[in-house]
């Protein structure tokens, strides 16, 4: 699996907080740094990708297993 | 982009209220295409109804999953969205508004003052030369007036700096306009509830896929939710509330047998799972080896007949609502017990008991 630097456990929180608590986490990294963030809200499957696109972040990875979606962001430099 | 304007020279910056509606979209796109750099902001304040509906119920067979509209215009836009968590400050607006209620717990002629007052912050901040908005003038009953607009901006301390450029040519001018950042020839001058406007000129700007205008975007002013937030209050004997009390509003069949409990029955599955995620503190009931809801009870639950009355109207929305006795698990504290008790049946529960 992937490595990353910060996880953001967001499982249970609805939208936009899964968002907000993982840009929350890119502010204390620099350019490069990963956060692995866990969310169940289905929102994310849409709103995480236009997120990272609008704010220069590399989704690597979103996979859905059961009820929880966990996704890799590389912060953008 | 046609005929640049002096706003490309000077590297004229703007930051704009968008809620993801048409509106706003507009707004922006007005702007971009003068030649200034937007960004946007958005605001959370745990009532917008378009995060949460949709992922606390079962999803209908065959939609899209949910999504952020700000996030999606921001995207379709091209510009940066800086969103920002308001919930905690938004408390005092939503228990004590300077300005009072619309027609529901709706604050939102306050409301409109505290999020442009914070965008001007924000824009004073990042460096931005003005905030805009994608207000137009008589579309909202409460905060959309002609005598409402410099309310806002006097007590938002933005008179002058925010630009509405969907109702500019009905406005007097600002200081962008003033200043030639903005060519008020190249503004609009819509006015009332109307939508065919907006939707000529997202025609023109090839913008097609937006939010139904008739969505309504806060939970303050539904008239369900609102009644079960004046039910909150009225028995907390005070307005305060938290995030777990306005989200735990937005799901499940709320029942109150007595002033001092009440109890939340998930409705489907995915109700089920999201009221499973608020058991601290509360008494939980579901069924054993039987379908049936997970049942929240909050309040004053230690008296064993309450806990019995909430066992039974539990069951009274399970699978086994017909048969004389339902096994329930009831949870507390770490502690479980299982009950056997009779549904409560459909005349025992009186309609005011709903919430």
């Amino acid at each position: 699996m992937f490595e990353f630097d910060l996880r953001v456990d967001a499982c249970g929180l609805l939208c936009p907080m899964p968002i907000l608590k993982t840009d929350q986490a890119m502010a204390s990294l620099s350019g490069g740094g990963k956060v692995q963030l866990l969310a169940t809200d289905p929102g994310i499957e849409r709103d995480l990708p236009a997120w990272c696109e609008i704010n220069g972040h590399t989704l690597i990875a979103l996979v859905k297993k059961g009820r929880t979606w966990t996704a890799i962001v590389e912060k953008g430099l | 982009m046609t005929n640049p304007s002096p706003a490309i020279e000077t590297n004229i910056r703007a930051l704009g209220l968008l809620s993801g509606g048409l509106d706003s979209t507009l707004a922006a796109r007005l702007l971009m295409e003068q030649g200034i750099e937007v960004a946007c902001v958005n605001f959370h304040t745990g009532f917008c109804i378009q995060s949460h509906t949709g992922a606390i119920r079962n999803p209908k067979v065959g939609a899209s999953p949910p999504r952020h509209d700000a996030l999606h215009a921001a995207k379709t836009l091209g510009v940066k969205l800086h969103m920002v968590d308001i919930s905690s400050d938004y408390v005092r607006i939503v228990t004590n508004p300077k300005h009072g209620y619309g027609k529901n717990l709706n604050p939102c002629l306050d409301c409109k003052i505290f999020m442009v007052a914070k965008a001007w912050e924000m824009a004073q901040k990042l460096g931005y030369h003005f905030i805009f908005s994608g207000e137009v003038l008589g579309q909202r009953p409460m905060s959309q007036r002609r005598d409402t607009f410099p309310v806002i901006d006097r007590e938002a301390g933005v008179k002058g700096w925010l630009l509405r450029p969907l109702t500019a040519l009905r406005m007097p001018e600002t200081e962008p306009e003033r200043r030639g950042w903005v060519d008020r020839n190249r503004l609009e001058g819509f006015s009332g509830r109307g939508r065919k406007p907006q939707m000529a000129l997202a025609k023109k700007f090839a913008l097609k896929d937006y939010p139904s205008p008739a969505g309504g975007c806060c939970f303050l002013t539904d008239e369900n939710y609102t009644r079960k937030l004046r039910d909150l209050w009225a028995y907390r004997d005070n307005r305060d509330y938290s995030m777990d009390d306005i989200l735990l509003l937005k799901a499940g069949r709320h029942i109150r047998p007595r002033p001092h409990f009440k109890l939340m029955i998930g409705r489907d599955q995915a109700e089920n799972q999201f009221l499973s995620g608020f058991r601290k503190g509360r008494v939980v009931i579901q069924t054993v080896n039987l379908a049936g809801p997970l049942t929240l009870m909050e309040g004053d639950t230690s008296s064993p007949e309450d806990r019995l009355l909430a066992c039974r109207i539990a069951a009274r929305y399970s699978k086994g609502k017909d048969m004389d006795k339902v096994q329930l698990k009831v949870e507390h504290a770490g502690v479980s017990e299982i009950v056997e008790v009779s549904p409560l049946p459909a005349h025992e529960l009186p309609d005011h008991w709903h919430v």
